[in-house]
């Protein structure tokens, strides 16, 4: 009898990747692997720790099917190093290149903030939930970052500066613990002479040298006036914020699923796949990374 | 469902035609324990002795040949300040002989996470459709709980799925390969003979689960129990050291980390399965750990188990094998955990 050779079934899914890229989570086959090869091509010092990178996909079709929503995050590579979950920083209408403002934490993002213009780094995604911004058209937006928060709450703030008529009042409110820590300092004035744009930052703890307010963030939220039931409010930061701050903004009056937070976890996929970013029972990487309060509260030690 | 009765030359026949060009894993017996049972793993063939199917589990479930422990999911070849990435998957088919029923449940939940859904895995799917797959029924071991779970028989998932009758095979046929390749050995039709005695065989296999565990509302009650001493109780005794999920047949979360060759010339990025035991599992850069003591970390092993996986694909992800209890070396078994959640037993 002949030998059977076992049919192989040769599948490869990457090649799907060189369809138009669509990402309104309706497309079936997203990136896996293959990473998009990008070139920083600038960065700005912000602080000690933290530093903006732009980011430039170098193969021309791939960056013009690249596009974002507010909120997204891509898994940033650094060939020999590892890769990491990094928010988008920059304006969803900019689509030449991509911001991403990076704090230094550990082994991958110490090897990025060594990295000079010219470097070559890999993206994958983008990933994730999105704020919701079409459904906060024509109401009045909370913005509200606390230290590092400011980093994924720039895109939100670029499409309602940019759009700023869709909106109603739009109030911008920021704090870090010293005034060393603030980041974007130079863009403050921008968005301030923007008209009708409410912007203010605190610090917990003044310098000599700084002016402005002093004390938490929740401090801003009193000299806010607002309609309950036209507001929506987007809040990134550390975990104890979101307790604070949307716990006052329910007093406030507005619902819990009107208010927008941004979860951090562990990830090493973005796919839903690896289970390190899982909190009760879904995926931040798929699920989130923006929730609404509501379902934060809901799940089982999300903050 | 297509039936066919299989002679058990034509079963050794239908090995050694598959041998002849393909690599066959098996169980395969590797040792004795201390009371006398034999081990088995399943590892390669090369012969159709070597095969062991009178076997009644594995330490190892078979998930290793299609999610293995270590995996390249690319790599990069470094040069002056470039790097070009390169991604190959596995495509060498292969046979799996001898896969009880929960196994091959296992497999079809995993198909669930990897080959569907929005981010369907290539490196898994390559593995998954270039794999034949041989399932056996076996008599099961006191300690399974397949039945309760309803992991115990299997409609599809599979290639060809056997049930001994003593003499012969009834088989049944669940793909267009293990069709044609049954065509090429001694085949015939069933008779009402063979289907009478198929169901009583089916019957004493039904007859043999004896663990049984409740659960009716447990996704509620994981909800509802999810601060309860219980959780305390069974954490103090855990070692971290992830061994329940390694053995686990659906256990499927990794990290990824990144290596470099000496030279410098070349790096990875490499896939290893992990555990969500394991105390780094959710720890974060800057230190902070979410789930920080073993209580929370096992707690969540069985959420996923039987309240996450639920939520997304509307059944468990355990199939009751039970080898993450036998495996454990602290004595923690999920009858006897869902057992004191229930009873509210601390
Ligand atoms: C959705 C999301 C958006 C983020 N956006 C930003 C941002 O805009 N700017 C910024 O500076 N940081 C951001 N982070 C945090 C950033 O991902 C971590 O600081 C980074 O992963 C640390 O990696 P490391 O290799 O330097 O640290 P190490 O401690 O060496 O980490 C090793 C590995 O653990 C994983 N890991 C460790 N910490 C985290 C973490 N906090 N989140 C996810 N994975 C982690 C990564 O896979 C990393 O490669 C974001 C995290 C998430 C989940
Ligand atoms: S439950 Fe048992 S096998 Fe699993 S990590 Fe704890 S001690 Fe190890
Ligand atoms: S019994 Fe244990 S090893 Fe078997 S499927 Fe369930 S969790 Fe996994
Ligand atoms: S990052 Fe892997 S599952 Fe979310």
């Amino acid at each position: 009898m002949c030998p059977l050779p076992l049919r192989s079934y040769d599948v490869r899914l990457e090649s799907e990747m060189n369809q138009p890229l669509d990402f309104n989570r309706l497309l079936r086959l997203k990136p896996v692997a293959k990473v998009f090869k990008s070139e920083i091509t600038g960065v700005i010092r912000l602080t000690e720790m933290e530093k903006l990178f732009h980011i430039r996909i170098i193969d021309d079709a791939e960056r013009e099917r690249f596009s974002f929503l507010p909120g997204q995050f891509v898994m940033l590579e650094v060939p020999g190093y590892g890769e990491v979950p990094i928010s988008i920083s920059s304006s969803p209408s900019n689509k030449g290149y991509i911001e991403l403002c990076i704090r230094k934490a550990g082994t991958v993002t110490n090897a990025l903030h060594r990295a000079h213009r010219g470097a070559k780094v890999g993206i994958r995604g983008p990933f994730g939930t999105n704020f919701p911004l079409e459904r906060m058209e024509g109401q009045s937006i909370l913005l509200i970052a606390g230290g590092l928060g400011l980093a994924p709450l720039r895109a939100p703030i670029f499409h309602v500066t940019e759009n700023r008529s869709d909106f109603r009042d739009v109030h911008i409110l920021y704090g870090t613990k010293d005034p060393d820590q603030l980041l974007f300092d130079y863009q403050y004035e921008e968005w301030r002479r923007i008209d009708d744009v409410n912007i203010q930052v605190i610090v917990e703890q003044a310098n000599d040298s700084w002016k402005g307010p002093v004390g938490l963030i929740t401090k801003l939220l009193d000299n806010v006036t607002i309609d309950p039931n036209g507001t929506y409010a987007i809040v990134c930061g550390p975990p104890v914020m979101f307790k604070f701050v949307c716990g006052q903004l329910s007093q406030m009056g507005i619902p819990m699923d009107r208010m927008f937070v941004s979860l951090e976890r562990r990830m090493h996929c973005g796919m839903g796949k690896c289970c390190r970013c899982n909190v009760g029972d879904t995926y931040t990487c798929t699920d989130g990374p923006v929730f609404d309060y509501w379902s934060v509260i809901n799940l089982k030690e999300a903050i | 469902m297509l039936f066919k009765i299989l002679s058990k030359d034509g079963f050794r026949s239908l090995v050694e035609i598959i041998l002849q060009s393909n690599e066959i894993i098996a169980p395969k017996k590797i040792g004795t324990k201390a009371d006398g049972d034999p081990i088995h793993q399943f590892l390669p063939v090369t012969s159709f002795e070597e095969m062991d199917l009178d076997y009644r589990t594995t330490e190892y479930s078979a998930k290793t040949y299609f999610l293995p422990y270590r995996e390249n999911l690319c790599t990069f070849d470094f040069e002056a300040d470039d790097w070009e990435q390169k991604i190959a998957y596995r495509m060498q088919p292969r046979a799996i002989i001898g896969l009880r029923a929960f196994d091959i449940n296992a497999l079809t939940k995993l198909d669930k996470v990897f080959s569907k859904g929005r981010f369907p895995s290539p490196y898994y799917i390559s593995r998954r459709k270039n794999t034949f797959i041989v399932g056996i029924d076996r008599e099961p071991l006191e300690d399974e709980f397949c039945q309760s779970i309803g992991a115990d028989i299997v409609t599809h998932g599979f290639d060809l799925f056997m049930t001994d009758l003593g003499d012969r095979y009834f088989v049944a046929v669940d793909s267009d390969r293990g069709f044609n390749l049954l065509n090429r050995v001694d085949v015939r039709e069933v008779t009402d003979e063979d289907t009478q005695a198929y169901k009583e065989v089916r019957k004493r296999i039904q007859n043999g689960f004896k663990t049984k565990i409740n659960l009716s509302n447990l996704p509620n009650l994981l909800d509802l129990e999810f601060t309860s001493e219980v959780w305390k109780k069974w954490g103090d005794k855990c070692l971290s050291c992830g061994s329940c999920a390694m053995v686990c047949p659906t256990c499927y979360c990794y990290g990824v980390s990144e290596e470099v060759s000496m030279d410098f010339k070349e790096g990875a990025r490499v896939k290893q399965l992990y555990s969500c035991n394991l105390l780094d599992f959710a720890r974060v850069a800057g230190g902070h750990n979410f789930r920080p003591d073993q209580e929370t970390r096992l707690k969540y092993r069985y959420y996923h188990q039987h309240r996450g996986f639920l939520e997304d694909y509307d059944e468990p992800k355990c199939v009751g094998c039970n080898r993450c209890g036998r495996v454990c070396l602290a004595g923690i078994s999920p009858a006897a955990v869902i057992r004191d959640l229930y009873e509210e037993n601390v």
